[in-house]
């Protein structure tokens, strides 16, 4: 969804090179040397507690040949960073860390060169040792170090670098420690949430009454000490010196702000989905006879609006000096931060300096832009002042954007065997991706209550070969002769929708893996026999084996209240593999109890921060599937406090063994969001085995099982 | 307007109203942001601090409230050169991802292995109950909770609970 989606790159006549070097192709913009002995890497990717920073800097030391404390990772920041676009999608090492790779080769490599040339001792027999270029003899010939004033990476990368063959490898492909962790261990002012700057203001939201309610008139009142309040349109928020000043302002002013409000939201979500005017399409069409089945599974899978629950709560600071726009943010895509901020402000790119400061983890588009262009907002209103923006938790559950409910309509058919002859898939959604900076009109969430406001953008479905958004995984990994994948994608959006971890896989792999099951069961075939003998992927068939070793598929024992389920998918069609394994409980409501998962993400550069990823994607897909929907009624959504949306708690989590299926060779293919489609799918998988009900409703809570329980017309 | 108390063993008076919370006077003239907010509820434990060592969400407790007890944060736990043994064991099995919600659960697992230093890890598991974690580290920090406990309880002869 990040450079992919960019499309070609320009016929320009120059040549490819790896990842984001295509597009930001000077070597300084990458990494420079510091003449104290670190390097300096820079790369546009930010980190969102996935260690994505470390593993950049494993990649970087490996190639330079200096040892790991010597990387010093910089935080993104606009305008000197590489313009990098978003940190989502499971793309930040084929595309950061390919061009990191290339660029410290060559690196390397230049800084060899002019050693070589000066030393007259030839390239080929210098060796460098932690940074130091060692002559055969054991002479020091010069360092990194000693160079570093000497501006060599002042030049475009060119194809020419070789990095480092697997078999070379010593740094990548090790577990090494986070870079980041110890800090946020220990308790220091790491995250945006912790930045103070002198003589700043901290202000508050006050949020309109309803989804698209416009500020009539606000009373007249005191407020605590120094507090001020801003308006712009329906835009309202307060500003004090002392944080709780400001809370307890913002409680007042919304308690004398009037606001028309009218209903905005559809009743019943699931059936707004069925009727809504969207736009149809064809995802995939092939054509095929195929003789009459003897089987036939359909259903609706119905996934509701679901969001992303950070941990933290959004932030951003900023501080205006009139010419010049100073933005602190945990956004993804700085860049596409900018670009927004400069249609919703009036104010040229150069205006603007975003400095990425780190976040609580965000696992999409949540509020992390929005906020800042909050903030910015009150900051031009103040010019000199520092302004600080932080959303509360009933702002962080209900006013970043929601991952769109979806409407998944299957039908399969197989031959007596059960080996498929047709499938059918249809999805039904909003778009899922509203990211700023993609488009004409500002995506970001006070634009559109402004005195000026911009009209709110639908969210987009970014195309298959991008990555897809509401299609994503829609397309079944099987052999199937004929198979048509169609989505619509929705005009309205009554509710904001963007990115969430996965997108549209989760609800793709669930129902796809649910069918199969299904199919599987009439052809009383066992579910993993009946997958591998229809999956000509050997990567894939390879992780299902090994999910199903690992979890004694084979020698499994019903066990009353207990279910096992299996899935499998490959994210995007084009990403990492992951199958998984599930084990849950029935009891008064559904547990997760163990999970198995086993994944081939290609090249690993750090295995336990995969593992820990992939373990992390398990778990929160776990919560997604068994408990989590945004509820709205026709006005608001309700989604005041974590009662309102429950989350996974520790004495739910599942026991995850998780383990990679190695591929040294193979390009990296990330890892953060492989495990999930599959886990939902093994979850909904094993409720069936459990109860012998097959469900078609998100999320796995009693009541929607109660609703699989009531009789239904045979498919 | 000023509260005084010990923080973290050192006598301090934080200047902010009396009625503000505990969280509000930490973060803002205390200067100490490792004690996170997160709801502002007691419904996700990013705030947790010991007060007299036991554990209370600082994101409701009135600051006016810890007048002249001993408050305890996520800073006086330890350091990178003499970490908490719970720290240490946080760290070694990289048991965290963004690691916002590591603050809480520290402090909770402190106050946990005080009283039960050798919990099983169902104890654990039901001592963490009221702290969220959305990155999915669960498995990791109970496994290093259960690691600390036993570095810190060295003594007994085989741990009673469940470890990995
Ligand atoms: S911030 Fe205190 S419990 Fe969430
Ligand atoms: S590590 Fe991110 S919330 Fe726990």
């Amino acid at each position: 969804m990040n450079l992919a989606f960019l499309g070609p790159q320009p016929a320009d006549g120059r040549p490819k090179l790896p990842g984001s070097l295509q597009v930001n192709r000077r070597l300084d913009q990458w990494l420079r040397m510091l003449p104290e002995g670190a390097v300096v890497l820079t790369p546009g990717k930010v980190e969102l507690g996935q260690g994505i920073l470390t593993a950049l800097a494993q990649i970087a030391a490996e190639e330079l040949d200096v040892a790991l404390p010597r990387i010093r990772v910089q935080a993104a920041a606009t305008p000197t960073s590489p313009d990098e676009a978003v940190t989502s999608g499971s793309l930040s090492v084929q595309e950061s860390g390919m061009a990191i790779r290339h660029a410290c080769a060559e690196a390397r490599g230049i800084f060899v060169g002019v050693i070589a040339q000066r030393s007259g001792v030839s390239r080929e027999d210098i060796v460098v040792r932690d940074g130091d270029f060692v002559a055969p003899d054991g002479r020091v010939l010069g360092s990194y170090w000693s160079l570093a004033e000497a501006a060599l990476l002042a030049v475009e990368a060119t194809p020419d670098a070789t990095p480092k063959r697997a078999d070379q490898r010593r740094v990548t492909g090790t577990s090494a420690a986070r870079l980041d962790l110890p800090e946020k261990v220990f308790g220091a002012p790491r995250f945006i949430q912790d930045l103070r700057l002198p003589g700043m203001l901290h202000a508050r939201m006050v949020r309109p009454a309803a989804r698209g309610a416009k500020l009539v008139s606000l009373r007249d009142g005191a407020l605590p000490n120094g507090a001020t309040i801003h308006r712009d349109g329906s835009f309202l928020a307060v500003l004090a010196p002392e944080e709780h000043e400001a809370e307890a302002a913002a409680l007042r002013v919304a308690a004398r702000a009037e606001w028309a409000v009218r209903d905005t939201l559809p009743d019943h979500t699931e059936s707004w989905l069925a009727g809504a005017p969207g736009e149809a399409s064809t995802v995939l069409d092939r054509v095929a006879e195929t003789p009459e089945p003897a089987h036939r599974v359909s259903g609706r899978f119905f996934r509701p609006f679901v969001t992303h629950a950070s941990i933290g709560t959004c932030c951003a600071l900023a501080q205006w000096d009139g010419a010049r726009m100073r933005i602190w943010s945990h956004s993804q895509g700085i860049y596409n931060l900018r670009a927004d901020l400069v249609k919703a402000m009036h104010l040229p790119a150069e205006a603007f300096h975003i400095q990425h400061v780190e976040g609580a983890g965000c696992y999409g588009h949540n509020g992390a832009d929005d906020v800042a262009l909050e903030a910015a907002l009150l900051a031009r209103a103040h010019p000199g002042v520092p302004v600080r923006v932080l959303w509360s938790r009933a702002e962080e559950l209900g006013w970043g954007p929601v991952s769109p409910a979806m409407l998944v309509d299957v039908a399969a058919e197989a031959d007596a065997e059960g080996t498929l002859l047709r499938w059918t898939q249809h999805v039904t959604s909003n778009g899922h991706s509203g990211r700023p900076g993609r488009g004409a009109l500002p995506t970001l969430l006070a634009a559109s209550i402004l005195a000026e406001p911009f009209a709110v953008p639908n969210a987009i479905n970014p195309p298959l070969a991008g990555g897809g958004g509401a299609q994503r995984n829609a397309v079944p990994g099987y052999a199937i002769p004929a198979l048509h994948v169609g989505m619509t994608h929705l005009a309205e959006m009554p509710v904001r929708t963007s990115a969430l971890r996965g997108l549209g896989a989760l609800a793709n792999v669930w129902a796809i893996e649910s069918v199969m099951d299904e199919m599987a069961a009439k052809a009383g075939a066992d579910p993993l026999a009946y997958r591998l003998r229809q999956m000509e992927d050997a990567r894939a068939r390879d992780v299902l084996t090994r999910a199903a070793e690992m979890a004694n598929w084979s020698g499994r024992v019903k066990r009353e209240g207990f279910g096992l389920g299996l899935a499998v998918a490959r994210y995007k069609g084009t990403g990492a593999w992951c199958a998984a394994v599930a084990e849950i409980e029935a009891a008064e409501r559904v547990f997760c109890r163990r999970l198995w998962l086993a994944a081939d993400v290609g090249e690993v550069i750090n295995p336990d921060g995969t593992l820990n990823q992939i373990e992390g994607g398990a778990i929160q897909a776990t919560s997604l599937c068994l408990l989590e929907q945004v509820r709205h009624d026709a006005r608001n959504v309700l989604a005041g406090s974590w009662e309102d949306y429950p989350i996974l708690r520790f004495s739910e989590v599942p026991q995850v063994e998780a383990t990679l299926v190695a591929r040294p060779e193979a390009p990296p293919l990330g890892a953060g969001e492989c495990s999930m489609g599959p886990v939902i799918g093994a979850i909904a998988n094993a409720i069936a085995d459990a109860l012998d009900i097959r469900l078609r409703h998100w999320p796995f809570t009693p009541e929607n099982i109660a609703k699989a329980i009531e009789p239904t017309c045979p498919n | 307007m000023s509260t005084s108390f010990h923080l973290n063993g050192a006598a301090v008076a934080a200047p902010i109203a009396p009625e503000a919370s505990l969280l509000a006077a930490l973060r803002g003239p205390l200067g100490l942001s490792g004690t996170r907010f997160g709801c502002g509820a007691e419904q996700c434990g990013a705030c947790l601090v010991l007060v007299d060592d036991h554990p209370q969400f600082a994101c409701t407790l009135p600051v006016s409230a810890v007048a002249g007890r001993r408050v305890t944060t996520v800073e006086g736990l330890g350091t990178p050169d003499s970490p908490h043994p719970v720290q240490r064991a946080l760290l070694e099995l990289q048991a965290g991802q963004c690691g916002f919600c590591l603050s809480g659960i520290q402090i909770r697992a402190v106050a946990l292995l005080r009283e039960t230093p050798r919990p099983s890890e169902d104890q654990v598991r039901a001592a963490l109950e009221p702290h969220l974690c959305r990155c999915g580290s669960h498995n990791r920090i109970l496994r290093a909770i259960l690691r600390a406990a036993e570095e810190m309880a060295p003594m007994e002869a085989a741990p009673r609970g469940a470890t990995p």
